[in-house]
């Protein structure tokens, strides 16, 4: 975050060679990771840009009036900026020597100048605020429609991606496309304008001079372009260092106590102090070499300076050219290169956007749920009977997990889940909730096969909590009302009383309206435990999927949690991920699963006397020792 | 902050040299517009072409002059900054590992990794730029007022109206803006966290079918991040038009005075134009040092930070260096674990005492009295805690999440410094022993399994520097981690990646324990280190321990009951006080807390079955 605030905090001034540096470290990186495909596929990548472009463009599309006023005022900026130093210079030749002074000549001209450069002050105010509108309404559509497109992925994407991938296309994506595409719009046009427009002006005062101008000036960018070249490479190198150094650093100091625990505090110092030399080196060069950049720039610059004068001097002897346009010329001359270095700039920063605009389109682009049939019914109060018949299931084609399983549910019969840690229990939970889809046979609830029925009628017929307590960001109120958020405040704290979670409630300093932190840092464990109770006990669905907390809850919390589940679940159909043996021996039903596997399946007594896999787990739990 | 500065007193003379380097350069642009002026005045009015080529030549020479100068100033700024940067990490680094637990807790661990690579990336190249710009921009914008000076008093006076103008905008537009991005700033993390919460909370929000609502929420929260946006973007978009629209008022108003001064034959043509040159030289300039300024803020914010890390001072001082573990006592020690080893004694701590020749009285570790309070904390984590561990014996230590039980083994290598009281290995306080030789006696198994990058086999170096492959492989068989070591190709060669990532919980686990287990502790602390073993893997490698170790003072931390269930000694937590001790009968019978923990994970039946 830190580096997005540094670009968050930049003026949008030109930039100084400084920030320059700065910002030319990260570009660096950026384009070594679009570089890393082999050269091969460059042709695959320009046909992706392409289409990505076209995109871009439909999203712009709908501002069009306004991209079209935005290019008018560019033109208008332009052309008064360059038509200012004709004006300053038609006014120098009219000031000639003592007594020779054309004053009303130079009022006028003065007059027409104060003129133009108001225009150009007001329509550069308007196109910059106008492209800003622009840019920052398209970004917005777009992250509106990723964020959409988010609720509606299959859960199987959400699982097998990390979700910092996500996010970060969601934000720091489009925000690096954001700086972008407003960098296109208010230097890549003006620029390209500028330089054309500029040398109109030239060849229309002086066909000769700007002759010299137009073969001199591309020397500046060669000089940059190869000094770019030669930089990247140790630019390159410095950040894969500064990457392994990061990469220790974070090692070490993050298992701080455990270096110290056993004495290894020399030995990382000194894996340190080799990386750092090391960075020292490259970081050097890096440096080095970014900020000749400038000063080579310069002379260049102060050479075709140099060669106007020279020539325009030698032109204005023989006549050929005025002072008052000599001084044009020298004006031209300083400003003339400045947009090729920034569109070179744009450049970059548009290939970098359009890199991310594809990151954030492919997270759009991907499938989303399988639309609900047409004839899906709504199921309504469910009696609680679920089945499930001959399901075959597995996250990946080449791993098998669920083979033919069934299962039948009475309503109101409990189900325990039981097995090893990681043993994949919560695979249950997603075919239960149709988090995902069986590979074949069926799920059934209340003897209908649920992919027949609406998504949503399907979850509002269960109650989930989850070992994974997942709070909002929001009041205690919030949180408990998630599930129906029109509840009043006396079904609320009925259900945090049932729930066991009044007491603690209160004690908090602002009761129900207390704000949780993210992830809900400000409670402990139990407490968000008994709060996610209370969510569902609001709700009281007549279906239950639970989750025993295995270790992170105390004692007494604990004994609470055990009481509001036993509370839940009377009447009601439960599936049960169980951890704690009364529960398990209290089940209907014992689902023992390994390896994502269910391998048994009956009661308690049953699976002891045969002696398996469940017995086993039982035994060694109480083994002497 | 200023005490950073030494770490560039190395760089000296190149410190010193960049800025005055760049300075000279400055001046080198500064008279090209002279330069100019002699050409029109001279050169063009007395047609004289001799003239107008050498000062082309001239103007070229000061290109290149400029270009020596600057090149050299940029390397001797790189190269001092460089050489700071570098120090400054260095120094640190070795700071932050002479930092106790006490200080990590209280400044954060990710704090610590943010100051010493981000920030101090930042002060580097806020360094490198202050050498190299912070007198040139200056020099630039009153240099240029000062050559107006030398051409004309009157048309200097409008550069001395329009520099400060011309800062207030530039400075103002700055000042305003930068809070405003601030803004934009923080709005984008409200985005961030919607768009995080979502995502992990993807199963609870369709359980509850809650997408649209959510939906909506992301849309306020974007929709408030635009506004700010667009507010920020039309303040910021103020300063180009104005800038413009000043210097170019200038430049109309200097051409007015200009062309009533020559009138007059006060000044000539060409010096107009130089004044008319002037004037936009100071614009790019004053952009210039305020990008600067931002930079130099942003760089000291981050020096303040890296400071206040300096600042702080670790509290686990050495009071008694070398006083206590003599040479003899070495032996002593070494020859108490291998004699144990080899004849595999019944393991009361009394016997195994008398064997060692140290008097039976003398517990391994002894708590008395013991109050610990962590820093910035109201109340104590632990108070009033007195017990005993003879050497040999297994302790049980159990309670609830927050009753302190990590805190407790923390203090035994003295992670922490106990607050009142005192806790003694071997009859003396541990403050009393330095801090290397006391860690190098416990061998220590951290909640969270972590393994470093490398080798399996310098992972468990870390235990013990010189040790064997033999010991290692020992250790691995106490760990119950031989086989599954074994079943790679590679064996101890087997690469681990940075914490681990390629090995599953348990396996992390079982090497970490080993690890411990390497350098052969008198001391061993387990703390909760085998929750992702399943229950089998869980007890085979409590008998494993109490089989291999005799000698070895044991301290199981846990959950469940189960697991310390036949420790020597359970010690029982419960918020900071320690309720009960004794055995597990013992304390079924006679403590509260201890028979509530037990009932809610075992029926009364199996709790008695298998005492």
């Amino acid at each position: 975050m830190a580096e997005k605030n540094d670009q968050l905090q930049k003026p949008t001034v030109k930039e100084t060679d400084a920030v320059k540096t700065q910002k030319l470290s990260k570009k660096e990186t950026d384009a070594e990771k679009a570089q890393k495909p082999a050269k091969s596929r460059a042709s695959a990548q320009l046909l992706q840009h392409r289409s990505t472009i076209k995109r871009v463009l439909a999203y712009i599309g709908n501002y069009k009036w306004w991209v079209l006023v935005s290019l008018l005022l560019a033109g208008v900026t332009v052309a008064a900026t360059l038509y200012a130093p004709i004006l300053v210079g038609d006014a120098v030749d009219l000031i000639i020597a003592p007594g020779n002074v054309d004053f009303a000549g130079i009022r006028t001209i003065l007059y027409r100048m104060a003129v133009v450069v108001a225009v150009t002050g007001a329509a550069q105010w308007l196109m910059n605020h106008i492209n800003n509108r622009i840019t920052y309404q398209v970004v917005k559509d777009i992250r509106t429609r990723a964020f959409g497109h988010l609720e509606v992925l299959p859960l199987r994407y959400i699982d097998s991606h990390p979700s910092g991938d996500v996010i970060s296309r969601i934000i720091a994506d489009i925000d690096q496309f954001s700086e972008g595409l407003l960098m296109g719009f208010t230097q890549l046009f003006t620029g390209v304008i500028t330089i054309l427009g500029t040398l109109g002006f030239m060849f229309v005062i002086n066909y000769r001079i700007a002759i010299v101008v137009v073969f001199v000036t591309p020397v500046s960018l060669v000089v940059a372009s190869y000094i770019a070249k030669r930089t990247y490479v140790m630019f390159r190198k410095q950040s894969e260092t500064r990457g392994e150094l990061t990469s220790l650093v974070d090692e070490m100091l993050g298992n701080q106590k455990i270096v110290q625990a056993f004495g290894h505090e020399d030995e990382a110092q000194e894996q340190f102090e080799e990386i750092n030399e090391r960075l020292r080196g490259y970081s050097l060069r890096a440096t080095f070499f970014s900020s000749i950049t400038n000063p080579c720039t310069r002379f260049v610059n102060s050479v075709v300076y140099a060669s106007v004068g020279v020539v325009g001097a030698l032109a204005a002897v023989r006549g050929l050219l005025s002072v008052g346009q000599l001084s044009i010329f020298l004006s031209y001359a300083n400003q003339y290169t400045k947009p090729f270095n920034e569109i070179s700039g744009v450049v970059t920063e548009l290939q970098n956007a359009l890199a991310s605009a594809a990151r954030v389109f492919e997270l759009i682009d991907e499938e989303p749920l399988s639309p609900e049939p047409a004839d899906a019914v709504e199921l309504q109060q469910a009696d609680g009977s679920v089945a499930m018949d001959h399901v075959y299931f597995s996250y990946r084609s080449d791993v098998k997990l669920i083979e033919n399983f069934n299962l039948d549910v009475k309503p109101g019969q409990r189900i325990a889940i039981v097995g090893p840690t990681g043993c994949g229990k919560s695979t249950v939970i997603n075919l239960l909730m149709r988090f995902y889809d069986a590979d074949s046979g069926a799920v059934r609830v209340d003897g209908h096969d649920i992919r027949r029925m609406t998504r949503r009628s399907l979850r509002a017929n269960y109650g989930m909590v989850l070992q994974e307590t997942w709070l909002k960001s929001g009041t205690i109120r919030e949180n408990i009302a998630y599930g129906k958020p029109d509840a009043t405040e006396e079904e609320v704290i009925r259900a945090a009383k049932e729930a066991h979670a009044h007491s603690f409630i209160r004690r908090m300093p602002q009761g129900y309206d207390t704000v949780i932190s993210e992830d809900g840092g400000n409670l402990s464990q139990g407490q968000k435990q008994l709060l996610c109770i209370a969510r569902v006990m609001l709700c009281l669905p007549p279906m239950l999927i639970l989750d025993e907390a295995t270790s992170s809850i105390d004692t007494r919390t604990e004994i609470r949690i055990q009481k509001a589940f036993a509370k839940m679940m009377e009447g009601r159909t439960s599936f049960i991920v169980a951890h704690r043996l009364s529960t398990i021996r209290e089940a209907d039903v014992i689902l023992v699963m390994r390896d994502g596997r269910i391998v048994e399946q009956g009661k308690h007594e049953e699976l002891l006397a045969r002696g398996g896999f469940y017995a086993r787990l039982y035994n060694s739990q109480f083994a002497a020792t | 902050m200023w005490k950073l500065l030494k770490y560039l007193k190395k760089y000296k003379l190149e410190s010193i040299l960049a800025p005055l380097l760049k300075m000279t350069e400055a001046m080198f642009d500064l008279l090209v517009p002279l330069v100019m002026a002699q050409i029109i005045d001279v050169g063009i009015h007395n047609r004289d072409t001799g003239q107008i080529l050498k000062m082309g030549g001239v103007l070229v020479l000061l290109g290149l002059i400029g270009l020596a100068f600057s090149l050299t100033a940029q390397y001797f700024s790189a190269k001092a900054a460089a050489g700071f940067g570098t120090a400054v990490r260095n120094e640190l680094f070795k700071h932050i590992n002479s930092l106790s637990y006490r200080e990590i807790d209280t400044i954060g661990t990710s704090t610590l990794i943010t100051r010493i690579t981000s920030d101090i990336n930042q002060v580097q190249s806020g360094v490198n730029l202050v050498l190299r710009l912070f007198l040139r921009s200056p020099f630039i914008v009153f240099g240029a007022m000062v050559m107006a000076f030398t051409v004309n008093v009157r048309a200097a006076m409008i550069f001395v109206v329009a520099i400060p103008l011309l800062s207030v905008v530039v400075f103002g537009v700055l000042l305003v803006s930068m809070p405003l991005y601030k803004k934009v700033q923080r709005q984008l993390d409200r985005v961030l966290l919607t768009t995080r919460e979502n995502l992990l909370g993807a199963r609870v929000v369709r359980a509850f079918n809650r997408q649209p609502d959510e939906i909506k929420k992301f849309d306020e929260e974007n929709d408030l991040l635009v506004r700010s946006q667009v507010f920020v973007g039309k303040v910021s978009a103020l300063m180009n038009p104005a800038t413009y629209i000043i210097v170019n008022a200038a430049t109309i108003v200097l051409v007015w005075t200009g062309a009533w001064e020559v009138d007059e034959g006060i000044i000539t043509q060409g010096e107009v134009v130089a004044l008319v040159n002037y004037m936009s030289q100071i614009l790019v300039e004053l952009v210039k040092l305020a990008n600067l300024i931002i930079t130099i803020s942003k760089s000291l914010a981050c020096a303040n930070r890296i400071s206040a890390v300096f600042d702080v001072e670790g509290s686990i001082k050495e009071q008694n260096h070398g006083k206590i573990v003599t040479e003899a006592e070495k032996a002593r020690v070494s020859a108490d674990i291998s004699a144990a080893d080899a004849e595999g004694r019944d393991r009361t701590s009394a016997e195994s005492g008398k064997a060692a020749g140290v008097p039976a009285a003398v517990p391994k570790v002894e708590f008395t009295n013991m109050d610990f309070c962590y820093a910035g904390a109201q109340e104590a984590s632990l108070s009033d805690i007195s017990f005993t561990a003879m050497s040999g014996q297994t302790i049980g230590v159990i309670g609830g999440t927050g009753s302190g039980k990590s805190t407790l083994v923390n203090l035994i290598p003295r992670f922490y410094d106990v607050t009142n009281g005192s806790v003694r290995i071997d009859g003396t306080d541990v403050r009393d022993y330095p801090v290397g030789q006391l860690r190098d006696r416990i061998g220590v198994v951290p909640q969270k399994a972590v393994l470093f990058k490398g080798t399996l086999r310098e992972n468990m170096l870390w235990g013990k520097a010189d040790a064997t492959d033999e010991e290692i492989y020992r250790a691995l068989d106490i760990a119950q981690a031989r086989e599954f070591v074994d079943s790679k190709e590679q064996g101890l060669d087997l690469p681990v990646e940075q914490g681990g990532r390629n090995l599953s919980g348990g396996q992390r686990q079982r090497l970490t324990i080993a690890r411990a287990l390497v350098r052969r502790p008198e001391i061993l602390i387990l703390d909760d280190s085998a929750s992702a073993l399943d229950f089998a893997t869980d007890a085979a490698l409590r008998k494993a321990i109490r089989e291999n170790t005799k000698n070895m003072t044991v301290f199981l931390v846990s959950q469940r009951a189960t697991t310390i269930r036949n420790a020597d000694k359970i010690l029982v937590l419960d918020d900071g006080q320690l309720v009960g001790q004794g055995t597990h009968e013992e304390l079924f019978d006679t403590c509260e807390v201890y028979r509530e923990i037990c009932l809610s994970q075992l029926s009364e039946k199996e709790v008695r079955a298998h005492g």
